[in-house]
Parts: C-alpha cells; structure tokens; sequence
C-alpha cells in the first residue's frame, strides 16, 4: 500500500526480530578464537600513578595479553585531544580504567586482573566544578595548553581547569539592568546523572595481520568512532572497519568513541585474535561516561509589565575529568541557553570545567535538561515576583516570528511554536482551574490550595490554606523547552537505494536506530518518495562503513531530517533513472512518464506500461538489446547556510532547526513523606509534521518518563574522596513501571519547517527536556516551597517541605 | 564440572557444566540461545528472566547445576512453530519495544503472569514486571501490551 505512508502508524520493522530474541547485539556475538577482556580501574579519584608490575598477571595461564597506559602513548578526543586510552601516569577519576587484559574466558582475565599491582600517590581530588575555578585548585590536566583542539571553535585556558569559554553577548545587559522594575537572580544545581542504557557498553575489535581493524560495536556513529579511531591511531580510514549491529539503548552515552581503541590495541597486543569487552553494570556507571552536572546562576531583569529586559547567565559545566563532548555541550546550551524567549539583551558565559570524577558525554538534551531546569524554575520565580500568572509571563516574553534569538537568528513562520506548545498543555491540563478532586478549596492557576502549616511562608501570591486532611497537596505546573541539532555547519548525511531483480529496494543509510524507530520512518519516506509499497521497502540492518554511505552522526535528533532529505533526493535519482530507461523503450518522452506501485507508465495512457522488474535490472527490447542497468538511487544532504559562532559574542547561525515544545503536569506532593506522584503529564512539540505517529508518541512517552528519572530518582552520590558510592542499579534507581504518571498525553503541533522533510523535525531528545522545572513549578505552586536542586527526591522534598527536620 | 539434564523450550538438554556458570551463562555462552539479555549479572535489571518451572527467575542469580532436571523456557521458545503469540504481537503492536534489550525478560515476565493469571488487572501486570527496568519505552505501552495479549490469549 502506498496510501498514507507520511502521517500513519506502521509497526516498526524491526519488531519480530526483536521479540523473538533473534536480533543480535554485539554482546551476542563471537568470533573464532575471540578473547575476553577485562579491566582494571583506578581505586582513586586523583592519583599518581609510581608504577604497574603486570608480571603476575602476564604469567597467568589463558593470559593473552595485558596492557598499561605506558604502552598506549594514544590520546583520543572528539572535540579536545584530552584522553589517553589507559590511564597514562595519572588517574583522574575513580573508576578510570587502568589496565587491561585480554584471555581465553572472562574468568581467568577476571583473575588476572587482581594480579596487577599498581602503585598509587593519591593526590587531592577535585569535587566541585565551582571550586575547580579558583586559583589554588589542583589541576586536572596541567598539560591542558599543549592538547590539539580545534582553536577559535573552543577556547581552553591552559593553567586552569578551564576545557572551554563559551560567551556571548546581546545588546548591552548591564546597561538594560539600570531599567528594570524588578531583578530576580538565583543559584541552581543538576547533578550528574547517567545513560543507563540495558546494553552497557560493548566491543568486539580484530586487528587483522594485513594492519587493517574490523570492529563490532554498541555505537551511535560507526563514522565517528572510524573517525576518531583513525586519527587516534595514526592510520587511514579506509583501514578501520566498523560495524554495528543491534544496540541496546544509547541515548547519547554511545555517541563518540569509547572502549574501540582499547580493544583493538588489545587484539593487536594478543597476536592478531579477535577481542570483545562488555562492561559491566558497575563500569556503565563509573567507568563509561555520564552526563554532567550544572552549576547554573539566572539574573533576570523585567519590567513592570512584564518584559524581560535583560538576563544574565552563567553555567559551569561539570565535565568531569574529560572533554567528550562537554566543550561541545557548554558551547550548545550556550547558544541556546536563555530558553525560547526574546530577549534584547543577555550576556551569557558558558564554562566547561574539569573535575577528577566520571566524565561527561553527550546525554538526550544535550545539555537542555540541565540548563532548562535553571531557566524554567527561574521563569516561574520571576513571575512569581511580579505576582503574574507564570503562563500569561511567558506568554509575554516567548519567541514569536519576527523575534530575533539571542544569536542573532530570526525567528518566521516557519520555525515552529512554542507559543502553540504552551497554549495546547495549558488547555488540556485546565490551567487556571482547580485540581482533581481531592485538591483543596479551589483557586486560579491551577494551583494547589493545601500547603503545609509548617511550610516556610513563601506560598504563592493567592494561596490559599485547605484541608491537610491526608497530607497531600496536589497542584500543577508548566514549563517549555527548545532545543535545536548541535553540529559542525558541515554536517552531512547520505542515501543509497539498491533496486534488487524483484523491484524490491535495499536501503542504506548509517544512521543508527537504537530504539527511536527511525528505520521504519524513513522506509516510510522512501516507500512514499518511490511511490512504491511500504513492503518493498528492505532496511538495511546493520551498519557498516566499508558498505553503508557517509553518516556524521546519530545524535542530536537530526537523523529523521537529515537522512529523510538524503533519502528524498535519492528517490528522485532513481526514479529519473527508471524513467529515462522506460523512455526509450516505450519511445515517449522521459517526463511524460510517470511511476506508482512498482510500475512506469505513460501518463496519457495508461496502459502503456512497464513493471519495474523489466526496468530496474535494465531493459531488454525483444531482439536481446538491452539498455540501462542496475538502477542505484544516491542522495546526499549537507546543512547549508549554517556558520560558526563569533569568539565574543556568540553571534551566527548555529543550528539547522529548532523544535520547541510544553510541559504541564498535575502532581500529588505527599507531605509527610515527600514522595511525589504524577497524576498527569501533558507534553506538546512542535515536529513540523508527524512521519509516524506511533513512533512519536513512543518517543515521547520514553523520553518524558526518563525525565522523570532526572526530576524525581537519579543522581551520582560520591564520598569525600570522589568515589562513587552507587555504581549499581539498586543504589542508582531508574524509573520503574511504579514510577511514571498515571497518564502521559503526547500532542503534536505541526507547524511545517521549510527545510525538513515534509516539513518535519526532530522530536527524539525534547521530551526529557522540561519534566523537571515542570514538577518543580508544580511544587511550588502546591506548598510554596522552592527547590533549586535536582533530583526532587522524597528525601529533599520532605527535608524541604520540613525545614529543620530529619527524613522520618 | 557436573553433569546435568535439563529441557530448554522442549527439547532435552544434557550437558557438563561447570561450577560457576549460572543459568545465564549456560543459556548464552553455551546454548548460544542469545535471546536472553544480561543487563546487569545481579538480579537487578530482569533483563535475563527465563521461566524455572514455569515461574520467572533471573537466571544471572540461578547456578546452572542447580536447574538438574528442570523446565527451562526462554524467549527463543515462545513463538510456538515459528508463529507469534499473542504476547509477541501486542507487544509490537502497542509499540511497547524500542531497542528491544529488556524485551525478551519482559516477554518471559508477562509470560509467567498470564500462565497463573490469565485475566490480570493493570496493577497486577505491573506488579508482574516491576523487577524489568526499561529505559527507552517508559513501560506504558508495555502494560498495554500485556493487557491486550491477556485479552485476546483468553478470549
Ligand atoms: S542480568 Fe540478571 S537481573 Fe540483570
Ligand atoms: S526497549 Fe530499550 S530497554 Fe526496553
């Protein structure tokens, strides 16, 4: 069928394999004479490291081979070439791998692994990205000045802890300051959190004798680690071949490169035999990266009707002990940091910091979760100061067309509506009325109207005291969000489609679906594109850059933009091909053919026809003649237009498109315990169009309840030393079926973006983004308490809610 | 090593196990039935739930010489003569997979809960998989699944 292929649900093509336990990860996998590795980590945050006696573990029978950092003299960075493959004289973080084995089972490399002496001088561990900046701390990478980065994109201050400077600057703040009615400025905190993706990271790497590498991997970008595997290494691309089957989950945690190098150095070390790792749960935690924690401080002037005049921010970014893609982060949230509000004048710095714990990495948001926890709660707080409704003052301030961003971009029609976004919520939660039934005495906004006796006296302005008869408060909130793809201005993806002798279509493209389902929605792009039936459609699976096209990456919600456009234009290259052929063996002109199900025909008539079996082979007139051939379709697609950032001021055209989306919820605050429950939960974005609106609304259902682990469960908790006390998923917790809301409603805006296909964008990242500030306005809006900290666990909320008292 | 005999997904297994291995370990390494996931090698993610005799067990938490002369029964067996259940397919239709790694403990956890219980309350499937973490699909369409498969499987 071809009716309905944009805009319909079809079940996603992966999904037999999936529940059958037929689709292979790479965990899944073995190779002749593979080995197993295993490694050992640093027992220190900060540490010296004297010496490694390997000879014990060396000795050991099945031991293949045992590698230190002292023989890997590799340094590996996406952005910043910060981090050596193994520890090399220095551990910046406890869990940091230190050696590695390679043997013939995971037990006897497991046992090897104790036998490695290591030497440490512990040195002071640095905690606190905050205290990382003053002029006494200890520094995390003397050597910071001489790393190769790309200079004038980043700017790290050698002698510091600084890994990048983001600034920017928008009219005159300071000045615009002196005309405000009213400053409200605050301090915030979101502290790392982590992926937990079910597969935890895992390689399979072969050195091969001929030089060349053959890798399998749970990898977001197989590009990006052949990539930075080649340069790392010294070698050719066209030496390194990586291969990704099923993953496991990956959320951004499996972006870049990270355990590639160490396994294929290990193969190599062990004779040329294949080796796979598979971290475990405890290393997806401490060892592999997280997502990192945010220092934020909002100085917000508005005037008496509500306009914000100006704005101050300033984040500092807790990277942890490597860059990944921390600097990229600090630089994204920076461009994008104010939120989706016209502001004339803001003066924003944006500080990626090194401290000796796990480091960060790209997380879904990109560094939105964090910073919108700052600027949602902020927003709240200063229309709270103005005694405004919190919608009706962002109402005031959220960007519309016409508006310019703080980069200097403007806002039109097409660029989507936030506007939209936060009427649609605040319509289905009943903004401005009562809560359910069991809330208190009634009011406006939506607000809860029971607050605890005890509570600080900090209770909105038209709060009113109600029954305290349970000890519950319900009450609601809102927030919005934005969040546009970070990528270099040169970002490019491809397409190609293979016809095979029964009309039947292989598509390649290399990004990966880890989950999202944009396999099936781009099959429903090139089915509609080809005019061709869904079925004929054959996703290629796995990915590979030795057959699979060019791919940057599968980060940043892009993929269904980028790859649909490349997708389109390959369409049109086949489909021209089908027709030229068809052209001259029906003798009529090329355009005035036309295609639909598997079949060319002659517009006027009809029944003049071919099927694309006769064709797409090439076609063979009745006295053997043939002409055409093997019809392959290929499409590119490169973001144009886009161009770097002013240095100064932040100024330029960073991103390709910008999605815009609202939460609302409806909570329940248990004051006796803390413990919140999430009534409901209402989240709009604006996609442009919807491709597969099952696969959207899943995307937004998992992405909501995964914010919820931010708002409400996750955090790292570390001792004095900087180790990590909760590398566990009992310690650590992630949302559980009891955890998510009584009800998650999805809404679609479509406001199509002139660009994307169909007029579509992104929407895999967004809906994490927001569910945080939305809970927190919501407690407030309850009780009158303000929390600046994440999580919102019991224990803090109670502690909050009770102000001198211990957790019961 | 410790001989033992055992069915998995009916068909007779016998085999030497050693004494570390778990179930999990048996399952994967030996049996090369991948199906079943490791997600944490504790008895704290579900994704490697198998059925013991009928009823979910983590099988990392399970030494292989200790299921001697049971009744294994793994993802790989729940597609009966290469047909879908019921279970299988609402899962696919209520877009209760995304990457699909807690999957198959999902599938062997509904599969538990609709042998004792057919008819099950929402609160009674979620109780069922509570011990399943998932993080892609924010579980919802998982317990819509398991309730239209005990709907269709009953009826
Ligand atoms: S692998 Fe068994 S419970 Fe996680
Ligand atoms: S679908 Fe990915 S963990 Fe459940």
């Amino acid at each position: 069928m071809t009716e309905n292929l944009i805009g319909g649900s079809f079940p996603r093509i992966d999904g037999v394999e999936k529940v059958t336990g037929s689709a292979t990860y790479a965990a899944d996998m073995k190779l002749p004479g593979m080995l197993y590795a295993r490694l050992l980590t640093s027992p220190h945050a900060h540490a010296t490291i004297r010496g490694i006696n390997t000879e014990k573990a060396k000795a050991l029978y099945g031991v293949k081979a045992v590698l230190t950092g002292a023989d890997l003299p590799y340094r590996v960075g996406l952005y910043m070439v910060d981090k050596p493959i193994l520890a090399d004289g220095k551990a910046r973080y406890f869990g940091e791998p230190v050696a590695a084995v390679a043997a013939t089972s995971e037990e006897i490399a497991e046992e090897a692994v104790k036998l490695i002496e290591v030497d440490y001088e512990p040195l002071e561990p640095v905690l606190d990205a905050k205290k990382a900046l003053e002029a006494d701390a200890p520094l995390v990478h003397p050597d910071l000045d001489s790393y190769e980065c790309i200079r004038g994109v980043f700017c790290p201050k050698g002698g510091t802890n600084i890994a990048n400077h983001f600034r920017l600057k928008k009219g005159d703040a300071e000045e615009a300051f002196t005309r405000c009615d009213k400053i409200i400025e605050n301090e915030f905190y979101v502290p790392q959190v982590q992926h937990v993706p079910m597969e935890t990271h895992t390689s399979i790497a072969h050195w091969r004798p001929k030089g060349n590498i053959e890798i399998w991997t749970s990898a977001q970008s197989p590009f990006a680690v052949r990539h930075l595997l080649s340069v790392a290494l010294g070698m050719s691309q066209s030496m390194i071949r990586v291969v990704v089957p099923y993953l496991g989950g990956a959320f951004g945690g499996k972006a870049g490169i990270h355990l590639e190098p160490l396994v294929a150095l290990l193969s190599k070390a062990a004779g040329y035999r294949p080796v796979r790792i598979v971290a475990t749960r405890e290393q997806e935690f401490m060892t592999l990266p997280c997502r990192q924690g945010l220092h934020a401080r909002l100085k917000t002037g508005v005037n008496a009707e509500g306009r914000i005049l100006s704005q101050e921010i300033e984040y500092i970014w807790d990277a942890g002990a490597y860059a990944d893609y921390g600097v990229n982060i600090g630089r994204a949230s920076g461009y994008s940091g104010a939120g989706p509000y016209e502001i004339d004048n803001v003066k924003m710095d944006s500080l990626t910091v090194y401290t000796t714990k796990p480091f960060g990495t790209a997380y879904r948001g990109f560094g939105h979760v964090e910073l919108f926890w700052a600027v949602e709660s902020q927003m709240d707080m200063v229309a709270q100061e103005l005694k405004m409704d919190p919608v009706e003052f962002r109402m005031k301030n959220l960007l519309k067309p016409g508006a310019t961003t703080i980069t200097g971009e403007e806002i039109t029609e097409y660029t989507g509506s936030v506007r939209k976004c936060l009427e649609e919520v605040a319509k289905e939660i009943k903004w401005g009325e009562t809560c359910g039934e069991t809330c208190g005495d009634g009011g406006a906004r939506g607000r809860g109207e029971t607050a605890p006796a005890d509570a600080p006296s900090d209770v909105p302005s038209d709060g009113r005291h109600g029954s305290r008869s349970e000890g519950k408060v319900r009450a609601k909130g809102i927030a919005v969000l934005h969040k546009a793809p970070a990528m270099p201005p040169n970002t490019a993806s491809s397409a190609i489609m293979k016809f095979n002798e029964d009309a039947t279509v292989d598509l390649l493209v290399s990004g990966i679906d880890y989950g999202q389902g944009t396999a099936t929605s781009l099959s429903q792009i090139a089915a509609h594109e080809l005019k061709m039936p869904f079925e004929r459609i054959h996703f290629i699976w796995n990915k590979d850059t030795d057959f699979s096209p060019y791919d940057w990456q599968t980060v940043a919600s892009r993929f269904t933009v980028m790859g649909g456009l490349s997708i389109i234009k390959a369409a049109e290259d086949a489909t021209r091909q089908i027709k030229d052929v068809a052209a001259e063996a029906l003798n009529v002109k090329p355009d005035a053919l036309e295609v639909k199900d598997g079949v060319v025909f002659v517009k006027e008539d009809p029944l003049l026809a071919l099927d694309y079996t006769d064709v797409v082979m090439g076609y063979k007139f009745d006295n053997g003649n043939s002409i055409g051939g093997p019809v392959i379709g290929r499409g590119s697609y490169i973001a144009e237009g886009l161009t770097n950032l002013d240095p100064e001021t932040g100024q330029g055209l960073p991103a390709l498109n910008w999605t815009y989306g609202a939460h609302a919820v409806e909570i329940e605050v248990d004051t006796r315990t803390g413990d919140i429950e999430i009534l409901k939960l209402v989240s709009a974005f604006d996609v442009g169009k919807v491709i597969n609106e099952d696969l959207c609304r899943g995307q937004v259902i998992g992405g909501c309840v995964q914010g919820i682990g931010s708002a409400i469960h996750e955090q790292y908790i570390y001792d004095k030393a900087g180790r990590l006390l909760n590398p566990s998923l009992t310690d650590y917790k992630i949302p559980t079926v009891k955890d998510i809301p009584h009800e998650i409603m999805p809404i679609f805006v479509e406001t199509p973006h002139d660009k994307g296909p169909f007029g579509a964008r992104g929407v895999a990242e967004h809906p994490m983004i927001s569910v945080p500030p939305a809970i927190a306005n919501a407690i407030f809006n309850g009780t009158g308490v303000r929390i600046k900290e994440l999580p919102l666990s019991p224990e803090r909320v109670f502690l909050a809610l009770n102000p001198g008292r211990s957790k019961p | 090593m410790h001989l033992i005999n055992l069915t998995v997904n009916a068909e007779e297994v016998r085999i030497e196990v050693d004494d570390r291995w778990t179930l999990l370990y048996l399952l994967r390494e030996v049996l090369a039935l991948t199906g079943t996931k490791q997600g944490c090698g504790k008895g704290e993610c579900g994704a490697c739930t198998v059925l013991l005799a009928g009823r979910p067990v983590d099988s990392c938490l399970v030494l292989a010489r200790e299921v001697d002369g049971c009744d294994i029964r793994t993802i790989e067996g729940e597609a009966a003569g290469g047909e879908l259940s019921a279970l299988q397919q609402a899962f696919i239709d209520e877009g209760a997979i995304q990457c699909g790694f807690c999957t198959p403990g999902m599938i062997m956890s509904a599969r538990a809960l609709l042998m004792r219980n057919p008819h099950p309350t929402q609160e009674e499937v979620e109780e069922a998989i509570c011990g399943n973490l998932c993080r892609c699909t924010g579980y919802i369409p998982i317990v819509a699944a398991i309730l239209s498969a005990a709907r269709k499987e009953s009826s």
